[in-house]
């Protein structure tokens, strides 16, 4: 339209792509980590963290790209976690699987996912509060079948000693090993929801977001976007069950209780729901906190502390570190150009 | 192409159409008709994206009635909405990635950068960043490049600029070489007796009248009666 000004402006409001130095210097550093910081932060922190930030990936990613707040992210990571707990061969109580690790993991990961779907499958009709009600009914529901199941789970006691596959001949729970091999899968499940963001079947989920009816009649089938989608968010929050049954050598009922969904709700909105990233930036500042909360006040206050801390971010920012990053930005870029502070002329 | 016949609609109590007859066939159709008399109702029936009380409607002989909007959709049908309806948050360049079908299509992504430059130009901005005129030509590509038998556009000239409503119909004129089928619903009287030959009326949820265009515009007296305005020609 000729009547629309062509202004050379470059303003973007509406998508956020972190720019390419910045990950390059935050990767360079995270694969320099272990050889400046002591194992403690490096395991007890840093692994920890992007455990958790692969299960909140899962939830921004359902949040972000098609508006789905769920609290059922526990669920398919448990799914996960059990699966292998009771299939190999050095877990106690013993089972009669006795599968090995690259079996177990596939299976697990295939559960997981399989429990993704079937959650997405029940919860197609609802959105928004109903969602987040029904999301949260099947995650209390798990909560206490794990606990009651004591045949197969062990019932409130859980399953322990589970060790971990062998890496290159030596045993997964090795620090450096551990880092490197969850920093490798965090980030490629990141490039994996960044990748699908662009896909058909991330457009369609953010179509959906914006307008489910409108995908309808552009003949999409919405419910079948949505139910793969929460197929997808389980199979990365499977990848993340998988990781915390080796990281804590086992599984118990506590890894998914309610308490674990509420701290992965607020490990998305610590971070930001706008961005993928927001997941880990989210995990590592929750895991901090947690970790310190002993020293900074006490232990048994951690709660008051993360909430506090929680608060004041999301008062702060409602958006998260995500949305404080992106004002920065944004101001950054007014100051730049401070010669044109409105956006481009719209019309007619 | 399409035809619908004896149409029933209500909204809870309210009946809002009252029995809607009308056939579109290769050439373009509008109908006119002043707010409230049901052309946006009619528009979503066809679509299938609200119920219908009774009658038929049927594109090219195969029922669609009792139909979702996505296997309309898939029947070959696309809706341009009125108040174009892009996704705030997809850029042009993601809306037209989501909407093209294949490459051997008639409409491809190609093609709709060609017919609509300024998409090309704006490829990168984001659906809530477009002007009224750039988000209904988005909205025109999107439902082109599903490769649709019929394309219904729903007060495509409402609040766009005079001279962007001349760009408009030129672009729906040269649609119409393209073999695909157009119901045009229109406020603007002169949109509609430009863009196709045939105008029909609706008037409280029935059509009134079927007319050639020309008698249309020309007949102050007329549109007085159906339209309830003396000058719909601006």
């Amino acid at each position: 339209m000729s009547a629309v000004e062509s202004s050379s402006q470059k303003f973007s409001g509406r998508s956020f792509a972190l720019p390419s130095l910045v990950t390059a210097a935050l990767l360079i550093t995270l694969v320099a980590l272990p050889a400046v910081l002591p194992e403690f932060w490096t395991v007890n922190i840093f692994v920890r963290a992007m455990i958790f930030g692969i299960v909140a990936l899962s939830l921004t990613f359902l949040a972000h790209y098609g508006g789905f707040i769920s609290l059922v992210q526990m669920v398919p990571a448990g799914v996960a976690g059990y699966t292998i707990a009771v299939t190999v061969p050095d877990a106690i109580p013993a089972n009669s699987f006795q599968l090995p690790y690259a079996l177990s993991v596939t299976l697990a990961l295939a559960f997981s996912t399989l429990a993704g779907l079937t959650i997405g499958a029940v919860a197609v009709r609802t959105r928004e509060i109903y969602l987040l009600m029904i999301t949260l009914a099947i995650a209390v529901s798990f909560y206490f079948f794990v606990q009651a199941n004591v045949e197969f789970l062990n019932g409130y006691e859980g399953i322990r000693n589970v060790m971990g596959p062998d890496i290159l001949g030596a045993p997964l729970r090795t620090p450096a090993i551990f880092y490197y091999a969850v920093l490798a899968v965090s980030v490629a499940l990141y490039a994996l929801v960044i990748y699908v963001s662009r896909a058909p079947l991330g457009l369609v989920l953010q179509g959906i977001r914006d307008n489910p009816r409108r995908v309808s009649a552009l003949g999409f089938n919405a419910a079948l976007h949505r139910i793969v989608a929460f197929g997808l968010a389980g199979f990365v929050a499977g990848i993340g069950g998988v990781l915390l049954t080796f990281y804590n050598i086992g599984i118990s009922p506590g890894t998914v209780s309610t308490h674990a969904t509420i701290s992965i709700l607020i490990i998305a909105v610590i971070g930001g729901l706008g961005h993928p990233i927001g997941a880990f930036i989210g995990a590592f500042i929750f895991t901090v906190f947690d970790t310190f909360a002993a020293d900074i006040y006490d232990r048994d206050r951690f709660n008051t502390l993360i909430g506090a801390v929680f608060l004041t971010i999301v008062v702060a920012s409602p958006d998260g570190i995500i949305g404080l990053m992106k004002r920065g930005k944004t101001l950054l870029a007014r100051d730049r150009s401070s010669v044109s502070r409105s956006r481009p002329t719209i019309a007619p | 192409m399409l035809s619908v016949e004896n149409l029933h609609v209500n909204y809870g109590r309210a009946e809002i159409l009252h029995g809607v007859s009308l056939d579109v066939g290769d050439k373009p159709m509008s109908v006119v008709g002043r707010n409230g008399m049901g052309k946006t109702t009619f528009c979503y029936a066809i679509m299938g994206m609200i119920p219908v009380r009774s009658g038929s409607i049927a594109l090219d002989s195969e029922p669609l009635d009792r139909k979702s909007a996505m296997q309309v959709a898939r029947r070959g049908i696309a809706i341009v909405p009125q108040g174009r309806r892009v996704f705030p948050s997809l850029s042009v360049d993601e809306h037209i990635k989501l909407a093209s079908r294949s490459k051997k299509a008639a409409w491809t992504p190609e093609r709709i950068y060609d017919t609509f430059p300024r998409l090309a130009e704006r490829r990168s901005n984001g659906g809530a960043q477009l002007s009224g005129g750039e988000q209904q030509m988005l909205a025109i590509a999107r439902a082109l490049l599903r490769n649709p038998r019929l394309i219904i556009m729903d007060e495509p000239s409402e609040g766009l600029a005079p001279v962007i409503v001349d760009q408009l119909i030129d672009i729906l004129k040269r649609l119409t070489l393209d073999k695909i089928g157009l119901l045009l619903i229109e406020q603007n009287l002169r949109v509609a007796t430009s863009v196709s030959d045939t105008v029909a009326v609706m008037l409280g949820g029935r059509i009134a009248a079927t007319l050639p265009s020309a008698k249309l515009s020309a007949d102050e007296a007329l549109q007085r009666r159906y339209l309830g305005v003396s000058s719909a020609l601006h």
